[in-house]
């Protein structure tokens, strides 16, 4: 390495000469940073989406790598955020790719007093029997003067401001086909 | 909203630097007072007083926007002379029955208007929260109504308003709330002088407003000074609310709620609805002007979506199917049923009531007693796993081994490993791209009830039951794909959109719905984002590519308009108020109205149209009435009927108060929802005996950096290592005075509960001088829980149960509380704590508040007494 190129190499030479004063783009750069591409660039494929938490809607853009999130970022095409996100949003990949996450089904049995494990299907069957064991233990066809009442309020269910438009359709449609009327989400509180 | 909406607030800024002055009103210095030109501190629960204070102060100096009043809202039209008002009733209004504490509203209509036979009487519409029919539409008015432009007659709604506002004097708003008269005086001032023909001002609100006794008031105050000032429907104006989920929105237009069907159709009640006529005859009521005329179109292409091919108009498209209502069916009626053992299983999906529904001990002991339990969630949340670790083992309340509750823990997809639309504050609907596979188990919501229903069909195939024709004739056959057979979330958005039977063309417009079965529609309001068979809530063509409407960036319902009731925006004759504010005219070379964004009005009505005397549904509205869902097409300044708490707003003191009212005899809302339940002990107020016991008032809120109960934000590392720890701001004179130490200990104490946080003393919660007496207030957040990665108490689980009479949302922006030094004990002693203060305030047996207390004159109450 020449006195020149070392020379050349000390940021704050860069910073006084070049096209970066206050030394926090090109001049502040070592040989270890200037080989470094953002994630984003290096990415398969890119979705477009939409932060999960609250109901400002920004714009978010997941890059994806190796089919894992590598990264999420505010939308600049976004009319409403203009690509900018908050704490939460700008969160949003520890909070896909938490630790913490459940992946697994999980079990509790009447009186249990640690989780177990339960396959998906065995779950999803458990809990369709259990749905028609209520309905059918707390069905009312009619009310006193025999007008129809169709329904059970053996069920109950919470939640759906988190969730899909098409997601909360579904749901609606199934309990109330069901009889089920109890159905409530976040509006309520 | 810097706190809560930051990307939402840099528009606030934006509108700042353009010379928009900024009022921030809160009971806590926030990032948004710091943001401000001014910030006015209030004691939490007296909104209506201030607002009622701002109303008083337009109307006597009539600095109304005189002509849009005249012709956009009901201020000229005449109530009837059976109408008497809070003035002469001690703060009630005319028609309340004490023995059910609800107000037969026949006394408030308009002057020459029949009562409406088809509404259901004022309890069955408490019991089934008919007020939030009312988010797409006005309650229904029939007929014509007598009117008087010169706003003179006495009974004409301008000057009752007038009367009803004229104690909420600016003396009155600092006894009340605690605001000084300059303060008040400053935002009268703003607000009035930036309204009119070329400026607009903006009402932003969030749950400070709606988690209230008297929450649906609050908003209509707001909605009342923003009608006479001109602010509705044009651009820059509104009434806008901040909403805290992705798609709390789109969960109320597509609702998970009991009493609402899809696009704001009422939930069958027993009673009323009986048939299909009467189901859609209590929304249209023939005669009505309006767009809810054509109620039976919107309910026959939901049945249809529901029952498909079943669905025909000889069997009335299978209404007989419809579970019917009977009552209060909400989530806290469902809680106190199941402490009582009435329910057996219970499903959350991605709702957290452990910690984020008031009365947390209540929410937990109730699903301690269920048969089974299903979670959804992205993370084992403390409603997962109250059996195990809730604050109810310590006090041997909740012992596992006794516990029957079987609990389903199933792990959901997250927003990037699925698609399909959210619906955000705005009314837009934007799509989500699929960016990978969820892991393991976890699964759309989507998939679960799709799979839910099919497993459960396949159950019932051979089943001759009557009660099962409605899951086995139910439209479930969504195309699926992939491994895991994912089922097509834009094949349920078509549906939602509505298509033409014989054709499947997919409809553009709810106008092309038919009421004989030939078309479908999942939900009328949203018919058009899948217009032309394209996915129009994926539309993503970049803002600076687009005008500031922006109108190719998603999808906006109703037919993709960005302000509602836009035609307010032009004068009565079609033109733009003013060349600074224009936004949507009258085109008269075209004949047809145009502008920046969708006309909120038939296209090509003219500003002249006038409708036949005895004209109904949509031909009834005049050219120049811009409020197309409102019965009489006018903005409405008085309720003459649906609002159950009364025509106009009226400060009453929350349920849980130190304070007497010092506007009116009655103390809080006649109409309350209230729920006598063993669990469900209350607080004494004034005029009851021993409010001292409970002394401080207490309020919470977010942190940025959380969110709701914390089941997406304590488990997220970056957000954990922000908000680390549960904690209790205090000012300095409250902390002086009980001895409380800068991040020492403290617990608040209610006859519910105690809560322990670290102390914060700062002066962002200031003492408040209230009808001649210190108040002090104390501000918590309430995200904290016992699971994830950050723990501590929960905010929530110091609150009872008391509901807005509308809508059935619980009173959890404000009670009153005892706060002490140091943490709160364990075990029996913090069971014995809370006892001790029931004992104390005389709350051991229940005494709930009286619901009405006209009788009891004091000295600080009522000014004519
Ligand atoms: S980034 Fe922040 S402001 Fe934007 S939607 Fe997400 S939580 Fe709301």
């Amino acid at each position: 390495m020449g006195v020149r190129s070392w020379f050349e190499g000390w940021p704050v030479y860069r910073q006084l000469t070049g096209t970066d004063p206050l030394g926090r783009g090109a001049a502040a750069k070592s040989d270890g940073s200037r080989a470094l591409t953002a994630r984003t660039d290096t990415a398969d494929s890119m979705a477009r989406s939409v932060c999960p938490y609250c109901a400002v809607g920004c714009g978010q853009r997941v890059f994806v790598k190796d089919g894992q999130v590598s990264q999420i970022e505010g939308d600049p095409d976004s009319p409403i955020s203009r690509g900018r996100l908050c704490p939460k949003g700008a969160a949003s990949k520890s909070l896909v790719t938490s630790p913490l996450r459940q992946t697994m089904v999980r079990y509790r049995r009447p009186y249990g007093t640690e989780w177990e494990d339960l396959d998906l299907d065995t779950a999803l069957n458990m809990i369709a029997d259990r749905v028609l064991a209520a309905r059918d233990e707390t069905w009312e066809d009619v009310d006193a003067e025999g007008r129809p009442l169709n329904r059970t309020l053996g069920i109950s269910s919470l939640g759906g401001a988190t969730l899909d438009n098409e997601e909360n359709y579904l749901i609606k449609k199934l309990f109330t086909a069901m009889g089920a009327l109890q159905i409530e989400n976040q509006a309520r509180i | 909203m810097a706190e809560a909406h930051p990307v939402g607030f840099q528009w606030v800024m934006e509108a700042k630097r353009r010379g928009a002055k900024v009022f921030h009103v809160d009971p806590r210095f926030t990032r948004t007072s710091a943001l401000a030109d001014s910030y006015l501190p209030i004691r939490a629960g007296t909104d209506i007083a201030l607002l009622g204070g701002v109303v008083r102060y337009i109307l006597d100096n009539e600095l109304d926007f005189r002509e849009y009043v005249v012709a956009y809202t009901n201020a000229a039209t005449i109530v009837t002379e059976e109408y008497a008002d809070t003035e002469d009733m001690h703060g009630l209004f005319s028609g309340f029955n004490d023995d059910n504490a609800t107000y037969d509203q026949a006394s408030w209509r308009y002057e020459g208007h029949s009562q409406n036979r088809t509404t259901r009487d004022s309890e069955t519409q408490r019991e089934t929260a008919a007020g939030l029919e009312n988010e797409s539409h006005g309650a229904p008015v029939g007929g014509e109504t007598e009117r008087d432009e010169t706003l003179q007659h006495p009974r004409c709604v301008y000057q009752i308003l007038k009367r009803h506002f004229a104690r909420y004097t600016p003396e009155m708003v600092e006894r009340v709330c605690g605001i000084p008269q300059e303060k008040f005086f400053e935002l009268a001032r703003a607000w009035t002088e930036n309204s009119g023909r070329d400026r607009t001002g903006m009402l932003v609100y969030s749950v400070g407003w709606t988690q209230h006794s008297v929450g649906v008031q609050y908003i209509r105050t707001g909605a009342i000074i923003q009608l006479l000032l001109g602010n509705v429907g044009r651009p820059g104006g509104g009434v806008m609310a901040l909403r805290g989920h992705a798609s709390i929105q789109g969960s109320t237009d597509i609702p998970t709620l009991f009493n609402l069907l899809p696009g704001y159709l009422p939930m069958p009640h027993h009673a009323n609805h009986p048939t299909l006529d009467e189901w859609v005859n209590s929304i249209a009521h023939p005669g009505q002007k309006g767009f809810w005329g054509n109620a039976r179109t919107y309910g026959v292409n939901l049945l249809k979506a529901y029952w498909g091919d079943a669905a025909t108009a000889d069997n009335d498209y299978c209404y007989g199917y419809m579970p019917r209502m009977t009552g209060d069916h909400g989530t806290y009626q469902q809680v106190l049923d199941m402490i009582d053992g009435k329910i057996k299983g219970y499903f959350l999906l991605g709702q957290n009531p452990a910690v984020g529904s008031a009365h947390g001990r209540a929410q937990r002991l109730g699903m301690a007693n269920l048969d089974w339990l299903v979670v959804r969630d992205l993370f084992m949340i403390e409603s997962a796993t109250f059996w195990q670790n809730a604050p109810e083992i310590e006090t041997g309340e909740i012992v596992p081994e006794r516990c029957r509750t079987e609990v389903f823990f199933l792990p959901a997809a997250s927003h990037v490993e699925k698609e399909g639309t959210f619906t955000q504050t705005q009314r837009l609907l934007q799509w989500r791209e699929k960016a990978v596979e969820p892991p393991g188990d976890a699964r759309s919501e989507l998939w679960f009830f799709y799979h839910l229903g099919r497993v459960i069909r396949e159950r019932l195939a051979t089943s001759t039951k009557p009660r099962d024709r409605a899951l086995l004739d139910l439209a479930w056959d969504y195309p699926t794909h992939g491994p895991t057979a994912e089922p097509s979330a834009e094949a349920v958005l078509r549906e939602i959109n509505g298509y033409d039977v014989a054709t499947g063309r997919p409809l553009a417009s709810f106008t092309e719905m038919k009421d004989d079965g030939t078309t479908v529609g999942g939900c009328w309001i949203y018919t058009g984002v899948y217009a032309d068979g394209v996915n129009q809530a994926a539309r993503r063509k970049p803002g600076s590519e687009q005008s500031l409407v922006a109108p190719e960036w998603g999808w906006a319902w109703p037919a993709n308009r960005r302000i509602l009731y836009n035609r307010a925006s032009a004068d009565p004759d079609g033109n733009p108020w003013s060349e600074r504010k224009r936004y949507v005219w009258w085109d008269a070379d075209k004949s047809e109205w145009t502008g920046y964004d969708v006309p909120d009005f038939e296209k090509t009505k003219p500003p002249s149209y006038r409708p036949a005397h005895d004209a109904s549904g949509v031909a009834g509205i005049a050219g120049d009435d811009p409020f197309i869902l409102q019965g009489d097409g006018k903005g409405w300044l008085y309720a003459p009927t649906g609002v159950l708490d009364g025509p106009m707003p009226t400060h009453y003191e929350p349920v849980e108060s130190p304070v007497r009212n010092p506007l009116y005899r009655q103390q809080a809302n006649p109409t309350r929802k209230v729920y006598t339940h063993p669990i469900n002990t209350l607080n004494p107020s004034p005029p009851q005996e021993h409010s001292q016991v409970f002394p401080y008032v207490f309020t919470v809120s977010r942190l940025t950096e959380h969110h709701t109960a914390g089941g997406m934000s304590r488990t997220v590392s970056p957000l954990a290592e922000l908000q680390p720890e549960m904690f209790v701001e205090v000012s300095p004179e409250l902390a002086a005075l009980r001895g409380l130490s800068h991040l020492g200990w403290a617990h608040l104490v209610t006859s519910r509960a105690a809560v322990e946080a670290k102390v914060l003393v700062t002066d962002r919660v200031t003492p408040l001088r209230v009808d001649g007496r210190i108040i002090h207030q104390l501000w918590l957040p309430y995200h904290f829980g016992y699971e994830g990665l950050v723990t501590g108490d929960s905010a929530n689980d110091l609150f009872g149960i008391t509901l807005d009479p509308n809508v059935l949302i619980q009173e959890s922006k404000v009670g009153t509380c005892d706060v002490r030094p140091g943490p709160r004990p364990r075990g029996q002693d913090l069971v014995d704590l809370v006892i001790d203060y029931r004992r104390r305030s005389g709350n051991l047996v229940h005494r709930y508040p009286p619901m009405v207390t006209t009788d009891v004159a004091d000295s600080s109450s009522d000014q004519e007494a």
